[in-house]
């Protein structure tokens, strides 16, 4: 479903962040990808939704290599992509319900299933009761919540978390990565960036290890082994 | 997916904006304010300058003299030539009778002049044409072909007894150059202005949507389209356009009316009310139309720069 073929990226400070990655994921695995801060996980990521281009290799979702995409094929590839990040990003001007509906509509969905699916969704994450605050006034394991509800509401294929929990405290972290197991026993395919050593080795997942923009393991049951 | 649903979502997104940042609406607002202010007057100073300019050319002329004993066929004659030429603006006809009575009435206080024009038996002045050109420059041309008549031997040029123009050719000259120089200076400084002010107000504008670049960020990678993102901040902009407009279009009244007078007093003619009160179509037009582009197209060129899809 996803895959690196011969992935390399130099930025233009000619700084090899991803140094010839081949890479394999198929449907509804959980895969950890571990590594030092600057070993290239938010890269690798990044160029599965186009935000980065290789310099060299193809990156394939689907069987289409990203790079063939035309601007609304990868509008669209993006829907079918949840993201979350480390800084939330969430829409900060917009009400917790309004961030997650822009969602649905720029997948285009009609405002009846709108008024359906975002309650729904907000229960799913436990944060019904927020629907009409701002993200500033939620705390960060809530503001995640809020993101992974966003990510998810379209029913991705694949949902992309690059350090979810770096900013969180451990009783957060717990339940945003049981949120995430929830998410991917539902068939979500899920990528967790992290250097977070306790949640790798709790969850007993793939564990794919870089450092210095390569890919030194690919452990199907692994630990978290740096 | 329907279009219109997603106009409607993006008007509504945008009204959002406006007021949920309600501070950096209210200083985009302000300094737009201030733009089509310094727009509103410049039209104004454009006008007055012009009512002024018109004033001061109507203040020159050409005067034809004739003969004591040219006769009214004659004079008619030379009339009807000089108002078939393009350059003239008006041809005014002063009898004998009027030339002397404005004559007595100028001298009523001279009394050796007065005493002097009653021992005469005949009235000693000629009758005249009084000329004048639609632009200050061509009163040259008028003389020229004047005295073409008058060397020509016609019965009718040899009727004029003189031309007055070129007595005060320095003056209208000099008058000439001022006209062109403060045309061409009050047309400069206005471009000048404008651009400056536009620039600020653009300015305002895209630092309002740089507080947003993390959200339009977002918005890209959420998988929206650029219309998506864009609409809803051109739509803010517009707003703060309309708004900025309609409080400048309001202002004007009581401005024009307290400045008109001083104005007046200053410039002559120029009435700051009567022009606002009877331009305001251009005005609100030229106001509204200023504003609202400038709203959208500022919001159109800051977002461009956040969009990477
Ligand atoms: N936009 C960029 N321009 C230049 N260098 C970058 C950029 N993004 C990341 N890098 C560099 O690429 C390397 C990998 O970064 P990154 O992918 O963010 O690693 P990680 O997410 O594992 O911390 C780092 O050395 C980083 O400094
Ligand atoms: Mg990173």
């Amino acid at each position: 479903m996803i895959h690196y073929d011969k992935v390399t990226k130099v930025y233009n400070g000619g700084q090899h962040a991803v140094e010839d990655i081949t890479l394999s994921i198929e449907p509804g695995e959980f895969v950890f990808i571990v590594g030092h801060s600057g070993a290239g996980k938010t890269t690798l990521l990044k160029m599965l939704f186009a935000e980065v281009i290789p310099t060299s290799g193809l990156v394939y979702f689907n069987s289409r290599s990203i790079n063939d995409l035309s601007n609304s094929e990868l509008l669209k590839m993006r829907r079918n992509i949840g993201t979350i990040f480390q800084d939330f990003r969430l829409l900060p001007t917009k009400t917790i319900y309004e961030n997650i509906a822009f969602a649905l509509e720029v997948a285009g969905k009609g405002d009846d299933d709108i008024k359906a699916d975002v309650p729904h969704v907000l229960e799913l994450v436990g944060l019904a009761d927020k629907m009409w605050s701002f993200p500033l006034e939620l705390s960060g394991g809530e503001q995640q919540r809020v993101a992974i509800a966003r990510a998810i509401v379209n029913q991705p294929a694949v949902l992309i978390a690059d350090e979810p929990t770096g900013n969180l405290d451990p009783i957060n972290t717990h339940d945003v990565v049981e949120i995430l197991k929830k998410i991917n026993n539902l068939g979500t395919t899920v990528l967790l960036a992290t250097h977070n050593r306790s949640i790798v080795d709790s969850v007993g997942k793939r564990v794919v290890t870089m450092d210095q923009g390569r890919l030194i393991r690919d452990d199907r049951e692994g630990k978290y082994t740096l | 997916m329907s279009l219109w649903l997603n106009i409607k979502r993006v008007a509504r997104y945008g009204l959002i904006g406006f007021i949920r940042n309600g501070f950096v609406s209210l200083a985009a607002i302000s300094i737009m304010t201030l733009t089509l202010f310094v727009i509103s007057g410049l039209m104004i100073f454009g006008s007055a300058l012009n009512a002024t300019l018109v004033q001061l050319t109507q203040k020159v002329d050409v005067k034809v003299y004739f003969t004591t004993n040219s006769t009214d066929a004659e004079i008619t004659d030379v009339q009807k030539m000089l108002e078939s030429l393009p350059e003239v603006a008006s041809v005014s006809f002063m009898s004998r009778d009027d030339a002397l009575a404005q004559f007595r009435e100028r001298h009523k206080n001279d009394q050796l002049t007065i005493q002097a024009l009653d021992e005469l038996k005949d009235n000693p002045l000629g009758a005249s044409l009084e000329v004048r050109a639609k632009q200050t420059s061509q009163y040259e041309a008028i003389a020229k072909f004047l005295s073409t008549q008058q060397s020509s031997g016609t019965i009718a040029g040899s009727s004029i007894d003189k031309v007055n123009f070129y007595q005060n050719k320095t003056a209208i000259d000099r008058l000439t150059n001022i006209i062109d120089t403060t045309r061409r200076l009050g047309t400069i400084v206005s471009i000048i202005m404008g651009l400056a002010s536009l620039l600020i107000a653009f300015n305002t504008i895209r630092l309002a949507i740089y507080t947003s670049r993390d959200e339009i960020g977002v918005m890209n990678i959420v998988g929206a389209s650029r219309w998506y993102v864009r609409g809803p901040f051109m739509i803010t902009g517009i707003l703060y356009g309309f708004v900025s407009g309609l409080i400048v279009l309001i202002l004007l009244y009581p401005i024009t009316l307290y400045i008109s007078a001083p104005l007046q007093r200053f410039l002559g003619t120029f009435n700051a009310f009567a022009y606002y009160a009877g331009s305001f179509p251009i005005i609100f037009f030229v106001i509204m139309a200023s504003g609202i582009a400038l709203g959208a197209l500022s919001s159109y060129l800051a977002v461009r720069r956040y969009l990477h899809t």
